[in-house]
């Protein structure tokens, strides 16, 4: 059964009323004006005394009795047929437990595996690959992007040329309205291959108990690697368990069973013993994923008044031997615009391959875009904001754009005069979009112990963005009861179903499903409640740790007084994410603005103020969703400034997969970040919260750009904008 | 890494005949060596254990005016002690500005001053260059963005030390110490050897970047007083400001330092864009006999680079290393320069 309920939806000074049908056992969406006991408190995440005193136990910390130690034998060479592969040394040696193969087909990159052994000590491990004795027919290769479109370029495949088929899209007529633009301006702007660096490698400890195999993991989505291993090893997916409780992050790196955890499960298969198998740093860099790099030539044109007419995008980029480069997103949607054509084409390299890395393809194309922006807006004689405002209809980036400039103060540095030393000041601005409504799918259970315990489970997981803190808070407001009172249980697939962390889904799959639990065990507790207060169930509310009646508060039991009365241990309820609501908007904007010193004498750039706004529907916990907003923007300062994987061309390997060369930003490279959340109730699930992860790192990068490029009065058009590249950049005519 | 075993000599002595034997290496703050062994690129049966060596310890202002310090001082006690901050201004600045904190506590002088090159195809295992024996320097038409523009050939590596730029400007000496085995007593053979001469070009020898031989430690650094007057100065370029390596450093010593009074002495000395730390006589020349003003410092700054050889990527060096320059010279001299 369903009801109708008409909802007031939207955000601060821009809201109307949206009729949904929800089923009986849905609670109501959260509207706009809702009064909250938890949701919007700053709270501390409930697991970070655990991470701050080492006690959170991550898949590197995982300990088993009888436990090997698993390592992995790379390609050192870029392309080569296999020829043989020699394991009796490695198995002769003492301590050696079992060694495989690992058949890849052909080596097409410089750190694919080749081989892998499992041994009593690490050190015997290392030492036993050594003894792998491999037989390589090296093949020509080509690592450079440029070079790999040549049509003499060596074929990283067979099947076809390095150069792939164009993905092109067009709305409009671009050619006529670019013909009739007042303006138009036309660049090109390059960025690198970012590998993802997620402090904790890939890796795994598998263990079997006959056909029965458990497997702790550093992944983002612990059901999607169980069904993987079940198809791999071809067994019942009950008979597998996957565990991740803590994670040291993902970034969209960690889908599924990649190749190091398959080779756990096999070596532990193989031995007869459990084995662990974590990855090398330089392993990390090499082989699990990377953002792929991109060569955007952009063309715009505006008319009269300044509103854009035409796009032209024309992108190739490499995401190694894998795919995925295409960056045409922000071009499509972050503005108005009546006329778009696109074209995007990967090309395929002896490199380790892509995978998705925090807003795929967005952060990219974000910085190609908004270069041009500021290029067309200057040539139109436009104020770069004010550009934007006029180019852009969605109602909540206008109120951020609003809010943004004023905290940041764009007029009054807009004006300020012109700096003569060798220390030039620079801002810029750069818009978002993300669409994180979130999936159906996710089950979570309740529980109610008589003790007065409250325990949610659910099989998500916490990549480190805080989930077990948003989800207990959740539970805690639908039962009125403290947040000390909740307990997380997550990460293992002995919980009910959720959706694999990533596309920013977390938050807005779990939270729906652990609220609709919390409703359905909070109904539970009223019909316990009931007879004692004297009241029908459905007169009853859940506030203050109290089950009391709503008309007459003072008629109340504390809630771990209900528990008492549990016939059994326990009560639980279920609850499960069902689709999302039409809603109030499906998408989510967002704009950062940043403010930069550069040293025009050596290149050298500083961020010195990053002033971010934006938008995740209902924010549960303003402190971790401030995090995840920080974490956008220094990942998006190393895009912009710093990071660059390195390529020797004529050896074919990343001359820089170390944490000394491969350059993160640091303490003293992180400005002053402030976050500015605009609250929207956007009813598109029960709880209407959108997930921050990506939309906050989508314009960090582009607004650092923009803003080295008004600093030095010349456009900074390649990534990263390391001294070499800024001095260069301003050898250009201004 | 090697299997390998941990000796903890009591004495300066012991220490010297086991470092005699083939492949043994020292241990110190164990921040370069440690990293070496973890990529196999030193592979020692045995690490002597210099850390509890009395010999090695301390600093001081000894009787006749010169400073003497320890091989086994950390970083960060370098950089914080008044006394160097105020009399060696530059040394101070140098351990400051080296890699993080955690690592100035535990890295030491000696090891600061024999840390191996950064260069990417060195610290690479699977590359065998010509530091590890190998017949070619892969810098050479390769990526050569970190590499030397100043004194390569045939190796094109940087020297990485930031102390190292700054002792050479002011002077200091290391005693080096060595003892040969006799069958009833141990003699002690020490040198002083002057900072500008125990590091060697490749031209030399390319696998090594100093003089230092199998046996011998660098017990102390000794530097000399400075001259009434002189200030000196350290700075360095990096591209991140969080533990990152200069793609410049500067140290310059200028006495008297007061403006409007003419420069009688003055040290420059680079780090980080020649394969030892990179004196400029030009530089100084240019300097010596006039006050101090922009157009002089400029004209230094020119002169330090006159004969730079870029390579491929790393021209934008040359342009850096002008600037700091001058800025160090100008900040030495007490004229003031806007910079980050």
């Amino acid at each position: 059964m369903s009801r109708r309920v008409t909802l007031t939806l939207g955000f601060e000074g821009n809201t109307r009323d949206v009729t949904v049908v929800i089923p009986d056992d849905e609670p109501t969406p959260w509207q706009w004006g809702e009064r909250f006991a938890l949701v919007g408190q700053p709270t501390p995440r409930v697991d970070g005394a655990l991470k701050a005193t080492g006690a959170a136990r991550y898949t590197y910390d995982v300990q088993l009795p009888g436990m090997l130690y698993g390592a992995i034998l790379r390609s050192p060479i870029p392309h080569a047929r296999v020829r043989s592969v020699d394991l009796s040394a490695a198995e002769r040696l003492a301590g050696v437990r079992a060694a495989t193969t690992i058949d890849s087909g052909e080596v097409r990159f410089a750190g694919q595996e080749i081989a892998a052994v499992a041994a009593t000590t690490p050190d015997i491990a290392a030492d036993a690959l050594k003894l792998i004795k491999v037989d390589y027919e090296p093949l020509p290769f080509v690592v450079d992007l440029e070079a790999a479109m040549a049509d003499s370029a060596p074929s990283v495949f067979a099947r076809g040329p390095n150069l792939g088929k164009p993905k092109s899209s067009t709305v409009g007529d671009p050619d006529g309205a670019f013909a009739k633009a007042a303006a138009t301006i036309e660049a090109t702007y390059t960025s690198p291959v970012q590998t993802h660096v997620s402090l904790e490698t890939h890796g795994a400890v598998a263990s079997w108990d006959g056909d029965e195999l458990t497997v702790w993991c550093s992944t983002q989505g612990v059901y999607a690697v169980r069904d993987d291993l079940a198809v791999y090893f071809s067994l019942p997916p009950d008979q597998v368990r996957v565990i991740a409780e803590f994670i040291g992050g993902g970034f969209g790196s960690k889908f599924g069973a990649s190749p190091e955890i398959i080779t756990a499960a096999r070596l532990a298969k193989a031995a007869g013993a459990p084995v662990k198998l974590m990855l090398p740093r330089a392993a990390e860099h090499l082989a699990t994923g990377n953002r792929p790099s991109a060569v955007q030539r952009v063309k715009l044109g505006v008319d009269s008044t300044g509103a854009l007419v035409a796009i032209d995008l024309k992108q190739h980029g490499s995401g190694g031997i894998g795919g995925g480069s295409g960056s045409s997103g922000p071009f499509r949607s972050v503005y108005r615009c009546p006329n778009i054509r696109l074209e995007e084409r990967n090309v395929y390299t002896n490199a380790g391959p892509s995978s998705p890395m925090r807003a795929p393809g967005w952060p990219q194309g974000c910085f190609a875009l908004e270069l041009a922006m500021d290029e067309m807006a200057r040539k139109a004689g436009i104020d770069r904001l004010e550009f934007r405002r006029r180019n852009n209809d969605n109602p909540v980036r206008a109120a951020e754009y609003e809010i943004g400039a004023r905290n940041f103060g764009w007029a009054a540095k807009s004006a300020a005069p012109k700096q003569q030393g060798p220390l030039r000041r620079g801002i810029g601005v750069a818009s978002a979009l993300w669409h994180a409504v979130g999936n159906s799918g996710p089950e979570a259970q309740v529980i109610a112990h008589r003790d007065g315990r409250v325990e949610l489970r659910i099989g998500t997981q916490d990549i480190g963005t805080g989930t077990r803190t948003i989800l207990a808070m959740v539970a805690a407001e639908e039962l009125g009861v403290p947040l000390s009172t909740v307990a997380s249980e997550i990460g293992d697939t002995h919980y009910l179903y959720s959706v694999p962390s990533g596309g920013s889904g977390t938050a807005p799959s779990n939270t729906p499903a652990v609220r609709q639990a919390a409703a359905n065990l909070r109904d539970k507790i009223f019909r316990l409640a009931a007879p004692t207060l004297g009241a029908e169930p459905g007169d009853l509310e859940a506030r203050d740790g109290q089950i009391r009646v709503r008309v007459n508060p003072s008629r109340a039991m504390a809630f771990a007084d209900v528990c008492k009365r549990i016939p059994g241990d326990s009560i639980s309820a279920q609850g499960e994410r069902i689709a999302n609501y039409e809603g109030f908007r499906n998408d989510q904007s967002g704009c950062q603005f940043a403010e930069v010193e550069v040293d025009t004498e050596t290149g050298i750039v500083r961020v010195v103020n990053l002033v971010a706004l934006h938008d995740a529907g209902v924010i549960i916990d303003p402190l971790t969703a401030r995090s995840q907003v920080n974490g956008g923007i220094i990942m998006g300062i190393g895009f912009a400034l710093f990071e660059d994987r390195r390529m020797d061309p004529a050896l074919g390997v990343m001359m820089n997969p170390t944490m000394d060369d491969y350059k993160l930003p640091g303490s003293l490279d992180v400005p002053e970040i402030s976050v500015t959340f605009v609250e929207v109730a956007n009813g598109i699930s029960n709880t209407g919260v959108m997930g921050l992860g990506e939309a906050a790192h989508v314009a960090s990068a582009a607004a650092v750009a923009c803003a080295v490029s008004d600093a030095i009065g010349r456009p900074a058009r390649d990534l990263p904008l390391t001294p070499d590249r800024v001095l260069a950049a301003m050898e250009r005519p201004a | 890494m090697n299997r390998f075993e941990v000796i903890t000599p009591t004495d300066v002595g012991s220490a010297s005949r086991l470092l005699a034997e083939h492949g043994r290496v020292a241990i110190a703050g164990g921040v370069d060596v440690v990293d070496l062994m973890k990529q196999d690129l030193v592979e020692p049966p045995a690490l002597v254990n210099l850390k509890g060596l009395k010999e090695l310890q301390g600093i001081e202002l000894r009787p006749d005016g010169t400073l003497r310090i320890g091989a086994l001082v950390k970083l960060a006690e370098v950089a914080e002690l008044p006394l160097i901050r105020e009399k060696y201004t530059a040394l101070a600045q140098a351990a400051g500005e080296a890699a993080t904190p955690q690592i100035r506590n535990l890295g030491t002088v000696g090891g600061n001053l024999l840390q191996r090159p950064r260069c990417w195809y060195f610290r690479n295992p699977d590359v065998h260059c010509l530091k590890k024996g190998g017949d070619k320097c892969y810098a050479i038409g390769g990526l050569n963005r970190y590499h030397s523009i100043l004194g390569g050939g045939p190796s094109y590596i940087v020297h990485p030390s930031n102390l190292a730029p700054a002792l050479v400007a002011l002077g200091a000496s290391v005693r080096i110490v060595k003892f040969a085995d006799t069958a009833i007593l141990a003699t002690a053979q020490t040198e002083l050897v002057a900072l500008d001469k125990f590091f060697t070009l490749p031209t030399v020898d390319a696998k090594r970047e100093n003089t230092l031989g199998a046996g011998e430690i660098i017990t102390e650094v000794i530097v000399p007083p400075p001259a009434p007057g002189t200030c000196s100065v350290y700075l360095e370029a990096r591209e991140k400001q969080s533990f990152d390596w200069p793609l410049v450093s500067v140290a310059v010593v200028l006495s008297p330092a007061a403006p409007g009074k003419p420069v009688r002495d003055a040290r420059i000395v680079m780090g980080a864009v020649a394969p030892i730390p990179w004196r400029s006589p030009e530089a100084e020349a240019a300097l010596k006999g006039a006050p101090l003003d922009e157009a002089r410092a400029r004209a230094a700054a020119e002169a330090a680079l006159a004969n730079a050889q870029p390579m491929s990527d790393n021209a934008y060096k040359v342009v850096i290393a002008k600037v700091i320059v001058r800025r160090a010279i100008l900040k030495a001299g007490g004229i003031q320069v806007e910079t980050a």
